[in-house]
């Protein structure tokens, strides 16, 4: 990006995300399900002295995308750390399956999630985790008849169980600033110690599991600037792909031959994960 | 986790409930798989159990890790090919006594997420293909590794123990993420039933289609065996009989009643 672009575009990732759903969306489509006004806010959070917020920090938007129906599942990442509670996750799951059902009735409804999540919440543990369970099942689902895209953007990133939703996506879009790993830093520095994942070292965080390495390995499709015109041009651009031959996450083969290929008793470079995964999927 | 005794739970019921039949060979020790019989109807089961060889270091306790979430999705999706286009799908059971995911540097770097969305995928979709998919929890099923192996079923049914545990994540990582004290995160456990790490109160959230009570988890008596038998065909049975092959039978408790509303209302104003 120079000078005269940096100037000229507009931050994705400074908006909230109601107003990133707003500007995904055709122009004068938004309609927001479920708002703030309504409150349907978590049950467990208040019982543990934790303030709740009304939209539970996701927006449900419907409205249309390149003229057909969409639905736009924004996460804020602002509110619990885009935690998937027991209301958000079902907002997410229960939005998927109608658009699902609109299909099987017709209705081409096709389907975009922003991620920006840690993944489950832990304060409303186990329900957060089955309807997280809920939301692959849908987007497996979904997935049948429409694309449904992925974008994550950063500044949170796409975790825990939100990072396999991501990875069950048709198509993954990615910034620079985003992150998609399944574990977060410091759990895994928990977990295993210091000495396997250092939770301060950003750099490193970034050159394995940062937006330009994910791209460069072929786990996100597509690569963006912190540009709202951008983005939305890469998933307009992916809708109008369609399905391709087969999803990511249907591709066992091909990575098994990858892993084939790794060197398990060392700890990677970037460079190495590159060097085997950045090869182009057969058909 | 720390380190712990190896759990052997997983490799125990898988045989007792497959009468010792053959493991399908072409799998890494951490994954096996048998094709048995399952009352009157073939089936696949699909284990994942500890491998203290894992090439994979992190992967060596149960986890399921890299490989572990590919080749179950090589071993699902074996079967959803081998029976396109015949009018009766083979059930398949996952024998759930996973640990965690795997919790390393490699993993992350090439793509642990993508594994383990890739067995997620192909239970998922043998569902939807109408496989009769059944989770039988034995021991653990912990977070992302549960996800990939196991919370796809159609109907999840699980043994009252105290060994059998079904969680987001362990107590000391949930404790630093939530920036609470572990004394302070098992007080809250006490009446926040979704945050409880025993079978009981899992039970009450309405996700189980079956409590099993048995004698010996660790080493199932022939009555145990029968009982977990009987159960997996009532399974069967009931799959057969529901014309959904979606998960909308884990909502009824009402403990999930926020789960429900948000639906409702989603439908009301879906247009």
């Amino acid at each position: 990006m120079d000078t005269q672009e940096l100037l000229e575009r507009e931050s994705f990732i400074e908006l909230d995300a109601r107003s990133r759903a707003k500007k995904l969306l055709d122009a004068g489509t938004f309609r927001e399900l479920l708002d703030p006004f309504e409150r349907v806010s978590s049950p467990w959070l208040a019982r543990q002295g934790i303030v709740t917020q009304a939209d539970d920090g996701t927006v449900v938007a419907k409205g249309e995308i390149d003229g057909q129906p969409a639905v736009v599942l924004g996460i804020d990442g602002g509110f619990q750390g885009g935690s998937m509670g027991e209301v958000s996750a079902a907002k997410i799951a229960g939005s998927l399956e109608l658009a699902a059902e609109d299909n099987r009735n017709g209705i081409p409804t096709r389907a975009v999630i922003l991620f920006e999540t840690g993944g489950v919440r832990l304060q409303e543990a186990n329900l957060g985790l089955a309807a997280i369970a809920e939301i692959h099942a849908a987007i497996v689902d979904l997935r049948r008849y429409q694309p449904v895209i992925g974008i994550t953007a950063g500044p949170i990133g796409c975790y825990g169980g939100m990072s396999i939703a991501a990875a069950l996506c048709t198509y993954l879009i990615a910034t620079r600033e985003a992150r998609l790993g399944l574990n977060g830093p410091a759990v895994i520095e928990q977990e295993a110690g210091i000495a396997e994942f250092d939770s301060r070292d950003r750099p490193m965080i970034w050159s394995f599991t940062g937006g330009e390495q994910r791209y460069r390995t072929g786990l996100v499709d597509a690569y963006a600037g912190d540009d709202t015109g951008a983005i939305r041009a890469a998933m307009i651009e992916r809708f109008r792909a369609g399905r391709p031959d087969a999803c990511r996450s249907e591709r066992v083969e091909e990575f098994l031959q990858r892993l084939s290929e790794v060197d398990a008793h060392a700890q990677p470079t970037p460079q190495q994960v590159a060097a085997i995964y950045a090869k182009e999927f057969l058909s | 986790m720390s380190t712990k005794e190896l759990s052997k739970r997983g490799a125990v019921w898988l045989d007792a409930l497959t009468s010792s039949a053959p493991l399908q060979p072409g799998f890494p020790p951490s994954v096996r798989v048998v094709d048995a019989r399952l009352g009157e109807h073939d089936a696949r089961f699909i284990a994942v159990v500890p491998d203290p060889d894992n090439p994979f270091v992190r992967a060596r306790s149960g986890e399921v890790g890299l490989i572990e979430g590919w080749e179950i999705a090589r071993a699902v999706r074996m079967v959803i090919d081998a029976d396109e286009g015949r009018a009766v799908k083979r059930p398949i059971v996952a024998i759930v006594d996973v640990a965690s995911q795997a919790y390393g540097r490699r993993e992350e770097a090439y793509g642990i997420h993508q594994a383990l969305a890739g067995a997620a995928d192909a239970y998922a979709s043998a569902r939807l293909a109408g496989h009769p998919v059944i989770a039988l929890i034995v021991g653990r099923a912990m977070s992302g590794a549960f996800l990939a192996h196991g919370y796809q079923a159609n109907r999840l049914i699980a043994l009252a123990d105290p060994q059998v545990m079904i969680h987001a994540m362990g107590k000391e990582s949930a404790a630093r993420v939530t920036l609470r004290t572990v004394a302070d995160l098992e007080a809250f456990t006490a009446r926040v039933p979704p945050m409880a790490y025993d079978i009981d109160n899992y039970a009450s959230l309405g996700l189980l289609w079956k409590l099993l009570h048995v004698s010996n988890a660790d080493a199932p008596t022939g009555a145990d065996q029968s009982t977990v038998e009987r159960t997996l065909q009532a399974a069967l049975d009931d799959i057969l009989a529901d014309p959904s092959r979606g998960l909308a039978s884990r909502l009824g408790s009402p403990h999930r009643a926020a789960s429900v509303k948000v639906r409702s209302k989603l439908r009301e104003e879906w247009r």
